[in-house]
């Protein structure tokens, strides 16, 4: 060892070779990558889809890329982690299985808002038109910022077709239909989430701006893991799944008299369907 | 001053031609970087103040363009590449090319390199406001940026690699080994995580997808903050420290052995951002352990600058240089202590998605990248411009404000983190959560972030006292700032001069050019 370190030892001679130096420096960084990625890699293909799995939709796209513009990853999670406390407040913890479809992965790194992964059906519609709006207009106390711009900005509807085939090439199965017929389905989706806003009594005139996206979007949050545990939910009828879903959450929160229905308690330790031992 | 060996102002004597050789340092490069550096340092953390305030009071959400979601990615864009990049670009070009006893490789790289970055940075401030972001931290920036990136980095490595081919010095000092690892390195990192599929001008997808996006992310995010953060400052520190405390280096056995162990092991510790999700657990597990072997390594680099001062601390006193390094050096020793802390599960299951993950970035940010950044300004600052520094009781008043702005920002995020934590957890009698609304926690900590408010301000205060002081130091500087001229023995096949083995211990680096 003493020769290694000597002033004049074997260091030192590697000390006057750059090339020996970089390359024995790429060698250290490249050690742990491979060991990392090379599993997750080759393996990779391991990880199943959800059964009840299914590409966003046009018009829940479209919605999405509007989150990732505006940033809401930076204060909403997507990744409810498998603890109790977790668990009780936002829904069942996420698995790996309803994230293949996922690119880029939104997971966030800061709960500067609450998660945001089982989302979907928590609130009517309206609620998040008026909530993107202005989100003191339904949480006094919220620190949000409003987006008010989003009930007036035009939905972009011709860049979508162009997104679903680049996401085609990147492993999500979307079919020629679904891209062939992606403006007529957006447009098709937005018109309900517009009438439906306005028959709850909001306003008018929606079904062309972006709102309409990032409700579709937000309201499918979560959805696909629900209907995995529990098969009877309809993805058809977002209504009856929407109010079903907030049922669930109400026993969970309301203090009511009776206990609380409690999932099983979930100890720490880490879901086990994550495993990639075969 | 700074030159080594020699210094010929005058043309050498004609018999001395045949046995020296004469050149001259390139420090106009540098002077533009250190400027770059103070204006982006100003802008980036004006930006981080603003969405500083925009937390407790979120009416300073300035419509679309300036809202939270879209400034942060700013604000992080502009402090890490804009500010600690130009600071390292700084230190780079300056300590190689007199550790190399050699001019940069090419004047025109040095500028393409210089503007290519510049326009990166404006590029990025202009693009994330209208909303062009890919998502993933410290990576947003859109794809034909992302091309961009590589490119001038290419040029800067050629540039680099260039001039080590043409050094003068037959060793390389250990601020070199610690350039090479951050330029191999965040190389590929930038490559293996920016691949993307482009759908439009301003829009991509990566080509990975849920849980193995997430890993190449943080194996990018982590290592941004390892071979970005970490190693070129470490770098800066072997070169500018014993400069300024003029003494040698601690140990020079320590510093090989924590280069070659944080550069080996760094790499593995990403998955710690991803404890207890949908990653498989033995890569999280792996990504825990080796972060707390981590620990080692890291305090190996801060041990060998602290004592490096062994001797000299009482030169403290009078440097506003040396407090800003001790400073430094002793945050990058809690940030690295913390920071195996966080990896561990239980610990992170409580820090994970809180405040206590902002004081410990800031912790690191501001006391070791800033620190570090202005120590080595205030040093360069004199020896660039070839004037006293225009105050030196301004620059005090730098280290104090700043030093109590770090304090006010992380104690006032780990005490918000911990809230958040523990109000999230917390159950009443019969089992339920204590508070079920959200915002319950949210409006517990918005005093915490009037009090980080603060602090950011006064740490903002002492960024515009050093650009005050710089100005005024440019302002009587002598119109003429011709290169450093610097004359050497030739190099000749067999032996080096000096440097080599001049101290026969075994211990002590040889230090860059004392005499
Ligand atoms: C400054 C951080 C911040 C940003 C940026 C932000 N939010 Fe929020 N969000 C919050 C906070 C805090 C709450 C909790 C209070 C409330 O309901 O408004 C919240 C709540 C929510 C809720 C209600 C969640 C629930 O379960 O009650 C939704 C939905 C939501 N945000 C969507 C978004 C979307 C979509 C964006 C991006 C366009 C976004 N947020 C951007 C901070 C943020
Ligand atoms: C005036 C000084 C600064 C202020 C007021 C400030 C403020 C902030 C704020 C408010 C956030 C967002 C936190 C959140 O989402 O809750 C943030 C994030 C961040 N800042 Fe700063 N900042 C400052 C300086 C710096 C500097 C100098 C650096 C780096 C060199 C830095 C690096 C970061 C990083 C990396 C994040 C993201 C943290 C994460 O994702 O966990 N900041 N800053
Ligand atoms: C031994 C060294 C270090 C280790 C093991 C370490 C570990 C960690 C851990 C565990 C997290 C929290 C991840 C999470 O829960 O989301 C984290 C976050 C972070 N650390 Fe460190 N840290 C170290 C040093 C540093 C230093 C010196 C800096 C800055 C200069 C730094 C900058 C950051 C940043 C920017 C984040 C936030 C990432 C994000 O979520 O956006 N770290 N670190």
């Amino acid at each position: 060892m003493k020769r290694f370190f000597r002033a004049n030892g074997a260091h030192r001679r590697i000390e006057g070779w750059p090339l020996v130096f970089t390359i024995l420096t790429v060698v250290a960084i490249l050690v742990g990558t491979v060991v990392e990625f090379a599993p997750i890699f080759l393996v990779g293909g391991a990880v199943q889809p959800l059964a009840t799995l299914e590409p966003y939709t046009p018009l829940e796209l479209a919605g999405r890329d509007v989150y990732i513009a505006e940033g809401c990853n930076n204060c909403h999670s997507q990744q409810v982690r498998p603890f109790q406390d977790e668990v009780m407040r936002y829904g069942p913890y996420s698995v790996a299985e309803e994230e293949v479809y996922e690119t880029p992965h939104l997971w966030g790194s800061k709960r500067t808002g609450p998660d945001l992964a089982r989302l979907g059906g928590k609130y009517p519609h309206l609620w998040h038109v008026r909530h993107m709006d202005n989100p003191r207009s339904t949480s006094p106390n919220s620190i949000m910022p409003p987006y008010p711009h989003m009930l007036t900005k035009p939905l972009d509807l011709d860049a979508i077709p162009g997104k679903m085939r680049g996401l085609r090439r990147l492993g999500i199965p979307y079919t020629d239909a679904q891209i062939a017929g992606a403006s007529q389905s957006a447009q098709a989706q937005a018109r309900e989430i517009a009438a439906e806003v306005e028959s709850q009594g909001g306003p008018g005139q929606l079904a062309d701006r972006e709102i309409t996206a990032v409700v579709a979007y937000l309201q499918r949050l979560g959805v696909d893991r629900a209907r995995a545990l529990d098969p009877d939910l309809d993805r058809a009828e977002p209504d009856v799944e929407a109010h079903e879903v907030e049922e669930v959450y109400d026993t969970m929160l309301d203090p009511g008299d009776e206990p609380p229905l409690l999932e099983p308690p979930v100890s720490e330790v880490p879901n086990p369907t994550t495993n990639l031992a075969p | 001053m700074s030159t080594p060996a020699a210094v010929a102002t005058a043309a050498p004597a004609a018999e001395s031609q045949s046995r020296f050789e004469v050149f001259t340092y390139d420090d106009q490069i540098v002077r533009w970087f250190v400027i770059a550096t103070s204006i982006w340092g100003f802008v980036g953390m004006l930006v981080g103040a603003l969405i500083a305030l925009q937390l407790p009071f979120p009416e300073a959400n300035l419509g679309e363009y300036l809202s939270f979601g879209r400034l942060r990615p700013l604000h992080t864009n502009a402090v890490i590449f804009a500010f600690a990049g130009n600071s390292i670009f700084a230190a780079i070009y300056y300590s190689t090319q007199r550790l190399c006893k050699a001019r940069m490789f090419s004047d025109a790289m040095s500028k393409v390199h210089f503007w290519g970055w510049q326009a990166i940075i404006v590029s990025a401030a202009i693009t994330l406001p209208m909303g062009f972001n890919t998502s993933k931290e410290y990576a947003e920036l859109e794809w034909p940026i992302d091309i961009a990136i590589a490119v001038v980095w290419i040029v800067f490595a050629v540039n680099f690699f260039g001039t080590l081919w043409k050094r003068r010095e037959k060793h390389m000092y250990v601020a070199l080994w610690f350039y090479i690892a951050t330029i191999v390195t965040v190389a590929v990192l930038h490559i293996g995580n920016s691949l993307a599929l482009p759908v439009g001008l301003f829009k991509s997808y990566p080509i990975y997808k849920g849980t193995q996006d997430a890993l190449v992310q943080w194996w990018y995010g982590h290592n941004a903050v390892a071979f970005f953060l970490t190693t070129p400052f470490l770098g800066l520190m072997y070169y500018f420290l014993p400069k300024a405390a003029e003494r040698p280096v601690f140990s020079y056995r320590l510093s090989i052995v924590h280069f070659w162990s944080l550069v080996f092991i760094y790499i593995w510790a990403g998955p710690h951002h991803l404890q207890y999700t949908s990653v498989p657990e033995w890569a999280a597990t792996l990504g825990m352990v080796f972060s707390v072997m981590l620990w080692m390594p890291s305090w190996g680099g801060m041990i060998n600058g602290l004592f490096t001062l062994r001797g000299a601390w009482h030169k403290l006193r009078d440097s506003v240089v040396l407090k800003m390094f001790v400073v430094g050096i002793t945050f990058y020793g809690m940030a690295t202590f913390e920071g195996p802390a966080l990896s561990v599960k239980t610990v992170n299951a409580l820090s994970h998605y809180t405040d206590w993950n902002i004081a410990h970035v800031h912790s690191g940010a501001l006391g070791w990248n800033g620190f570090m950044t202005f120590g080595m300004i205030y040093w360069l600052a004199p020896r660039l411009w070839r004037t006293p520094l225009w105050s030196q009781k301004l620059a005090n008043w730098h280290f104090w404000i700043g030093t109590v702005g770090i304090l006010l920002y992380v104690l006032a995020m780990y005490t918000s983190g911990i809230t958040q934590g523990l109000m999230w957890r917390a159950y009443d009698d019969a089992g339920r959560l204590l508070y079920p609304d959200f915002v319950e926690s949210v409006v517990q900590v918005i005093p915490m972030y009037w009090v980080r408010l603060i602090g950011g301000l006064m740490y903002l205060g002492g960024v515009v006292l050093m650009m005050v002081n710089l100005y005024k130091t440019i302002r009587k500087a002598p119109d003429e700032l011709p290169d450093p001229a610097v004359a050497v023995p030739r190099l000749t096949g067999a032996g080096s001069p000096g440097g080599d083995g001049a101290s026969g211990d075994g211990q002590s680096t040889p230090t860059p050019a004392l005499a």
